[in-house]
């Protein structure tokens, strides 16, 4: 990566430092608990589907069961694996029996343990099996067919309705979209339990649920097939049920994943501990699969102010890379996040963003870069809207970002038509081609307002992650440090999903997960 | 419209009874519209598109943009000379005639005539998460350099945030015994803002707090026409500034007061 603004090395070996104590503090903290939504990750990964007779899912019901039962603090894979072996059913029709009562959920005895065990160790397998051919599956796409040019270009979609998402989404493709987002409907973040079924009516957006993914997944082949192309699909690894839906994402290959250590808990006020503890195992669940993840930072510039605040932008993006990397992401899966959210009306502004967008693409060079487009000062002028995504599209591509989400000339009006997301897409694809190599042309004046405004985001970054190193994680949420935001440890929602961890706790996914890890070191080594 | 020179005077020869679309002449009733179809891009969706704007009451309708976005759906930019015209004279639109009020005249008006602080309650109610509206309102911070209502003396502000439900925010205004409610709706897919703004009106009707209590609301789709034929006393359109809802609040309750 070629230096062109003269950042100070030491000033950047001290945020990954002090970031670094961060995650250690985060990790250490979640490694001794697990949750309600990691345990029900658990058996979603061992093949339990579908719900009961109120659509409850099954993995509810048993992890609710394992709740009352005491059996929690120890993991719901070998009680589970005890009710597979001495049943002989199939997962699925195991939950299904043990939400009738027609089945005990409970440790086994001393004479089946052992075999309890390796029950438990085959299902985990089964699903680690899964992943290992969803993985190979991306892969072989990609040989095929290739991702087409960076940066990426990524749209939402958000009928509501999955089969008219599937319809706009394959509109996109052919318009040169590479990466289709399916927006959650609102509030899913804060369900502790994930629907299920192809939905058809959603607000703000469309449930996430195991069949959408599915139904998507199938439009999204289709149309890479095609454009010529393979296209991503992404949603949400995020809210009550982040582990649940990284694991989701792994077995029906989506290929990125929104999922941030802080924005749950500043933007939806999920509690601290229940978030950073279901971001530990997500991470790992999202290593594993191969997905890219894609961090909120953007979204703190939506309340503070986007100059003023740029330096806890870049003091998250941090603190997001430690935990991610200590979780087995590798840079390339780091779609770290920010945005241009500056008043289009200050003098130099365009300017500033393109000292920001280029400071972050120095500071993390091999992470691809989720770079998001003005939202807080669109009017609902959809032709000035036009205008100022375009002055965003030029800064992304002459600052390399790695995924571009589109702006759209109607934000700030309804969630987008469909010829709203074309021309969103033609415009920047002009952008991209006229200036595709701006880049690789371009020096900053030594001195200059970009390098110095590059400078002095990266130092208040420094002195931020020093501060909340100091008070630590936790301390610095309460203070209100991100985001202007204040949130308390005890506060928020799912605190009563958090459970701390007894001596006998065992989860052979965690196992599995280490060992895909291995095999794809190995690989890459190879 | 005193001042000849005025950009906001209306020119004389205007014809106030029949105001039409304005392109480069008067009375040429120019206008643009752009729209996708549900068919590819072909001669008779071409055609198709014509006779909709013609249907749209556009005269010669020139289409200067066909694009098929496949899939089965094309995209239409026309421009056409629109036959119809309105006559401006008989229009009356509602609107919140409240005087503009400082800081402290606010203040002022609230305590010298309750002798006490006016209890707020808002929030951002239904499924929508965005609370940038009832916050630029409420917050210490405001908006537009102006602070937010939690800022002002004459007002004891209880800010519930985004996602609250009609039976939440009924809870609280009967737990506080609020003088005045703000209700937020940002984002919107389908109108559900207005059905939902609908059923919060119902509600409070139906648990008998509705005299005495004013209630607003806010957002970029709301207007004080809306928001007075929906039931409430009075709405606020996107760009309202704290201080706007301040000086309505404080006048509105000292007149209903007298």
């Amino acid at each position: 990566m070629e230096r062109k603004l003269d950042l100070d090395p030491a000033a950047i070996q001290r945020c990954r430092h002090a970031a670094g104590a961060i995650a250690d503090e985060v990790l250490g903290f979640a490694a001794e608990r697990t949750t309600v939504s990691i345990e029900r990750a658990v058996l979603r990964w061992m093949g339990v589907e579908g719900g009961d007779t109120d659509c409850i899912p099954l993995v509810n019901r048993v992890v609710d069961a394992a709740g009352v039962a005491g059996l929690l603090d120890r993991g719901v894979a070998l009680p589970f694996a005890e009710a597979v072996r001495a049943s002989g059913l199939p997962p699925t029709d195991a939950a299904r029996a043990i939400a009738e009562g027609r089945l005990p959920l409970r440790a086994p005895d001393a004479e089946f343990e052992s075999a309890a065990r390796d029950m438990a160790r085959t299902l985990s397998a089964i699903g680690a099996d899964r992943v290992r051919r969803t993985n190979r599956t991306r892969q072989r796409f990609l040989e095929r067919l290739g991702e087409g040019s960076r940066p990426l270009l990524y749209v939402i979609v958000a009928s509501g309705n999955i089969h008219e998402d599937t319809v706009q989404a394959k509109v996109c493709a052919k318009a040169g979209a590479q990466v289709v987002a399916v927006i959650r409907s609102t509030a899913q973040s804060l369900l502790d339990y994930i629907p299920e079924g192809a939905t058809t009516e959603g607000y703000g957006g469309t449930y996430a649920t195991q069949a959408n993914f599915r139904i998507m997944r199938a439009a999204l082949d289709d149309a890479s097939e095609d454009v010529g192309c393979y296209v991503r699909q992404c949603n949400y690894a995020s809210g009550l049920c982040m582990p649940e839906m990284a694991t989701l994402g792994a077995l029906e290959r989506l290929d990125v994943m929104l999922n941030d250590a802080l924005y749950g808990i500043l933007f939806r006020d999920i509690n601290m501990q229940r978030t950073l503890t279901d971001q530990a195992f997500s991470r790992r669940v999202s290593a594993a699969a191969g997905l890219i993840i894609n961090t909120g930072e953007d979204n703190y510039l939506t309340t503070a102010d986007a100059f003023d605040a740029a330096h806890t932008v870049l003091a998250s993006e941090f603190i997001n890379e430690q935990i991610a990397l200590r979780c087995g992401l590798k840079p390339a899966q780091l779609g770290l996040g920010h945005a241009m959210q500056m008043n289009p009306w200050r003098e130099d502004m365009f300017l500033y963003e393109v000292a920001q967008a280029r400071m972050a693409r120095e500071i993390f060079p091999d992470c691809p870069l989720k770079y998001m487009p003005p939202t807080k000062y669109m009017t609902g002028d959809i032709f000035l809207g036009h205008v100022q995504d375009a002055l965003f599209s030029l800064a992304s591509v002459m600052t390399g970002q790695g995924i571009h989400l589109l702006g759209m000339m109607t934000e700030a009006m309804h969630t987008p038509h469909i010829h709203d997301r074309t021309l969103a897409l033609e415009s920047t694809r002009m952008i991209a081609t006229a200036a595709r190599h701006l880049e690789d042309e371009i020096e900053f004046k030594p001195g200059g307002l970009i390098q110095t405004r590059a400078r002095v985001v990266l130092g208040g970054a420094v002195g931020l992650l020093e501060q909340v190193r100091d008070e630590g994680l936790f301390g610095a949420l309460a203070h209100g440090r991100f985001a202007d935001i204040r949130r308390a440890p005890d506060g928020g929602r799912g605190l009563d999903g958090v459970v701390v961890k007894a001596t006998g706790y065992w989860n052979p996914v965690e196992d599995s997960l280490d060992t895909l890890l291995a095999e794809r070191d190995a690989e890459v080594v190879r | 419209m005193t001042n000849d020179d005025s950009p906001t005077r209306i020119p004389s020869g205007i014809d106030l009874h029949a105001i039409g679309p304005y392109g480069d002449t008067l009375g040429d009733g120019i206008v643009q519209v752009s729209f996708s179809l549900p068919i590819p891009a072909s001669p008779e969706a071409r055609e198709a598109a014509r006779r909709l704007a013609v249907q749209m009451g556009l005269n010669e309708p020139q289409i200067y943009r066909e694009a098929d976005l496949g899939y089965g759906f094309s995209f239409w930019i026309v421009y056409g000379k629109c036959r119809h015209h309105v006559d401006v004279t008989r229009i009356v639109v509602p609107k919140i005639t409240s005087a503009a009020l400082s800081f402290e005249e606010i203040n002022a008006l609230v305590l010298d005539n309750a002798g006490r602080r006016l209890r707020i309650v808002g929030a951002c109610t239904g499924t929508d998460a965005h609370t940038v509206g009832i916050d630029a309102i409420l917050n210490m911070k405001g908006f537009a350099g102006e602070y937010g209502l939690e800022r002002y003396p004459a007002f004891e502000v209880f800010n519930l945030g985004s996602q609250v439900t009609n039976g939440t925010l009924l809870a609280k205004v009967r737990e506080t015994g609020a003088d005045a409610v703000l209700v937020s709706q940002v984002v919107t897919q389908k109108d559900v803002h207005l059905s939902n703004l609908a059923e919060w009106v119902d509600m409070v009707e139906a648990d008998g707090l509705r005299q005495g209590l004013l209630l607003l609301c806010g957002g970029p789709r709301i207007t004080h026409e809306v928001a007075l034929e929906l039931g409430f006393d009075a709405g606020f359109g996107a760009g309202t500034t704290p201080r706007q809802v301040a000086a309505w609040l404080a006048q509105e309750w000292v007149r209903r007061k007298k």
